[in-house]
C-alpha cells in the first residue's frame, strides 16, 4: 500500500482545530504563577513585617540573619557588603523555589504556559527547534533529587517553627506559656501542606522504593512507596495547595504584623 | 435525540493533499462518531477510508482526531458533543496519511521491534515456574492495559510538531519499555538504551498523553517519569554514581 505524506493542516503557532477553552488552563497557570513569583519576590525585599509574637513568615524560615528575636545568629553580619540588598529571606528562598521549579509537574506547566512548548495538547508550537530536557540548558533539570533534600530539610524546620509558634509571651509578666492562635494554624496548615507536596514528590516515590523493582521484598521500602504514591497521585493538587498556603501564611504575619489583621488567639 | 447534524470529515486526494468534506447527516440517541462515519460511508460517500475493527474501544485502530482531540471514535458519544456546530473528524496529525481518515502507523512497529525485548531470570522452582508478589506485578500491569491506538503517539507534540521519530520512541514505547524494565522477572538493562537511543530527554512532561490515553494508564506519572529517574540515577547523578563505586 503507497503512503501518501500529507500536511494536514497550517502547523503555525496556535493552529488546531480544538473547540474547547484549551487556552484556559495554561493562561491560569501562567497567572497563577505570575501572581506567585511577583509577590514572593517583593515580600523578599520587604525584610520587614515578617515576624509576629512567636510566629515567622515561611518566606523568612529559618531566619539566618536579621533583626527578629527568630534570628539564629543575630543580625546582619557585617562581612555582607552594604550595597547588596539585604533580607533573611534572599539567603533562604532560593532552596524551595529551585524545588518548585524543577519539580516535574510545574516544569510541564510552565513549558506550556510560559514557554508555549506547547502552548496546549494538538496545539502549534511557535518554534521548530526543539532540545528538550535531552541537553543544556534543561538538562539541568536533572538536578531536583538534591532540592528535594534540602525541601525535606525546610519541612523539619517549618516544623519547629509551628512548635515555637505555640509559645506565647505574656507582655505584661514576661512569661512565656502555651498558647494556639490562628496564626499557629496557619502556619501548621502550611507545613503539612508543603509535607504533602515534597513527600509525594516524583523524585522522592522513586527514591524510596520505585527505583527497585521488586519493592515488596523491602518492607520500609514498600510502606514509603505505597504512601508516597498516594500523595503523588494528587501532586498537581498538592503543588498548587502549598504555594496558596506559604503565600497566605506571609500575608497572614504581615498583616498581623502591621496592625491591619487582628490575630485570634484559641486557647 | 433524533436530529440532523453536520459533520466535516478529512478527505485525501489523489495529489496528497487533502481537505474537509462536510457532511449532513441524521443521528440518532447512543450514536458513537463511528456510528455516524459508518452511516456516510453507507449513504453518501461509499469511498470514504476509515480503520476500525471492535468497536468496543479495546482494538485501537479508531483513532481519530474529533474537533481537534485526539480520541476512539467509537467511544466519542455524540452527547459530549455540540452538534450545534459542525464536527470535526481527521486523521492523526503525527503519522502519515493513507487515504482519508485512515494513516500509516506502521513506525510504531518498527520501534516496538527495536525495543529489548523481555529477559527473565533463571525459574525460581524447579518445575521452571517464578514467583513474585502480587503488589509487584500490579505495578506493570497498569502498563499491560495499552491498546496500541497510538493517541499518545499523536498527541506528544515532540512527534507531532518536531518529527522526532528517528531519535524519539514516543509515550507508547516509554509504557512498553516500563513495562519490560520494571518487571519482577526482567534482566535486562535498558537504561543506557533509555537515555541515547529511545530519547527519553526529549520528553518535557506535558501529560498530553495520559489525557489522551483512552485506557487512563498514568502513562507520564507511572511510566515516563520513573523511568526519567532511572536514567538520572545512572548518568547525571555524582552521589548515586559514587555509592555504586564503593557497591
Amino acid at each position: 500500500m503507497d503512503v501518501i505524506p500529507v500536511q494536514i493542516a497550517s502547523r503555525g503557532f496556535g493552529s488546531t482545530t480544538r473547540r474547547d477553552y484549551w487556552w484556559a488552563a495554561p493562561l491560569a497557570v501562567f497567572v497563577g504563577l505570575t501572581l506567585f513569583i511577583v509577590y514572593a519576590t517583593w515580600a523578599a525585599f520587604q525584610n520587614a513585617h515578617y515576624t509576629y509574637g512567636p510566629y515567622l513568615s515561611p518566606f523568612y524560615a529559618p531566619e539566618l540573619w536579621g533583626d527578629s528575636p527568630h534570628a539564629w545568629f543575630g543580625p546582619k553580619p557585617a562581612w555582607i557588603p552594604a550595597g547588596i540588598p539585604f533580607s533573611p529571606a534572599l539567603l533562604i528562598l532560593p532552596f524551595p523555589g529551585l524545588f518548585r521549579v524543577t519539580c516535574y509537574y510545574y516544569r510541564g506547566a510552565y513549558y506550556k504556559s510560559f514557554w508555549a512548548d506547547p502552548p496546549g495538547c494538538a496545539v502549534g508550537e511557535p518554534r521548530s527547534s526543539y532540545w528538550g530536557e535531552r541537553s543544556f540548558p534543561l538538562v539541568v533539570q536533572n538536578v531536583h533529587r538534591y532540592f528535594m533534600w534540602i525541601a525535606v530539610i525546610f519541612l523539619f524546620l517549618l516544623s519547629w517553627d509551628v512548635w515555637l509558634a505555640l509559645w506565647f509571651r505574656d507582655e505584661a509578666t514576661g512569661a512565656t506559656r502555651f498558647g494556639i492562635g490562628l496564626g499557629t494554624i496557619v502556619l501548621a496548615v502550611n507545613v503539612v501542606l508543603l509535607s504533602c507536596y515534597t513527600l509525594g514528590c516524583h523524585v522522592m516515590r522513586h527514591i524510596v522504593g520505585g527505583a527497585h523493582d521488586e519493592v515488596s521484598t523491602r518492607p520500609v521500602c514498600d510502606r514509603a512507596y505505597a504512601c508516597s504514591s498516594s500523595l503523588n497521585y494528587r501532586h498537581q493538587l498538592f503543588a498548587w495547595l502549598s504555594l496558596c498556603s506559604v503565600a497566605f501564611a506571609d500575608i497572614y504575619v504581615r498583616l498581623c504584623s502591621m496592625g491591619i489583621w487582628t490575630d485570634l488567639r484559641i486557647l | 435525540m433524533i436530529g440532523e447534524a453536520t459533520f466535516k470529515i478529512w478527505r485525501t486526494h489523489p495529489g496528497g493533499d487533502g481537505t474537509f468534506q462536510t457532511f449532513h447527516t441524521t443521528v440518532s440517541e447512543g450514536m458513537v462518531v463511528l456510528d455516524v462515519v459508518h452511516r456516510i460511508q453507507a449513504e453518501q460517500a461509499p469511498d470514504l477510508a476509515v480503520r476500525w475493527n471492535c468497536k468496543a474501544g479495546k482494538c485501537g485502530s479508531c483513532s481519530a482526531e474529533i474537533n481537534g482531540n485526539p480520541r476512539l471514535m467509537c467511544m466519542t458519544r455524540l452527547d459530549d458533543l455540540n452538534l450545534w456546530e459542525p464536527v470535526t473528524v481527521e486523521p492523526m496529525r503525527a503519522f502519515p496519511s493513507v487515504k482519508d481518515l485512515v494513516t500509516d502507523v506502521s513506525w510504531n512497529f518498527r520501534v516496538k521491534k527495536e525495543i529489548t525485548k523481555f529477559t527473565p531470570r533463571t525459574p525460581d522452582a524447579p518445575d521452571g515456574t517464578w514467583r513474585m508478589a502480587q503488589r509487584d506485578a500490579d505495578r506493570v500491569q497498569e502498563f499491560r492495559k495499552c491498546i496500541e491506538c497510538f493517541l499518545c503517539q499523536d498527541v506528544c507534540h515532540v512527534l507531532r510538531d518536531h518529527g522526532k521519530h528517528d531519535e524519539f520512541i514516543g509515550p507508547r514505547f516509554f509504557v512498553y519499555t516500563a513495562n519490560l524494565e520494571m518487571n519482577p522477572l526482567d534482566t535486562a538493562d535498558r537504561v543506557p538504551d533509555l537515555k541515547e537511543r529511545y530519547g527519553i530527554g526529549y520528553c518535557n512532561i506535558t501529560k498530553c498523553c495520559t489525557k489522551v490515553c483512552p485506557e487512563h494508564i498514568h502513562i507520564t506519572d507511572n511510566a515516563i517519569i520513573p523511568l526519567k529517574e532511572r536514567v538520572v540515577t545512572r548518568y547525571y547523578d555524582p552521589v548515586s554514581r559514587l555509592l555504586r563505586v564503593f557497591r
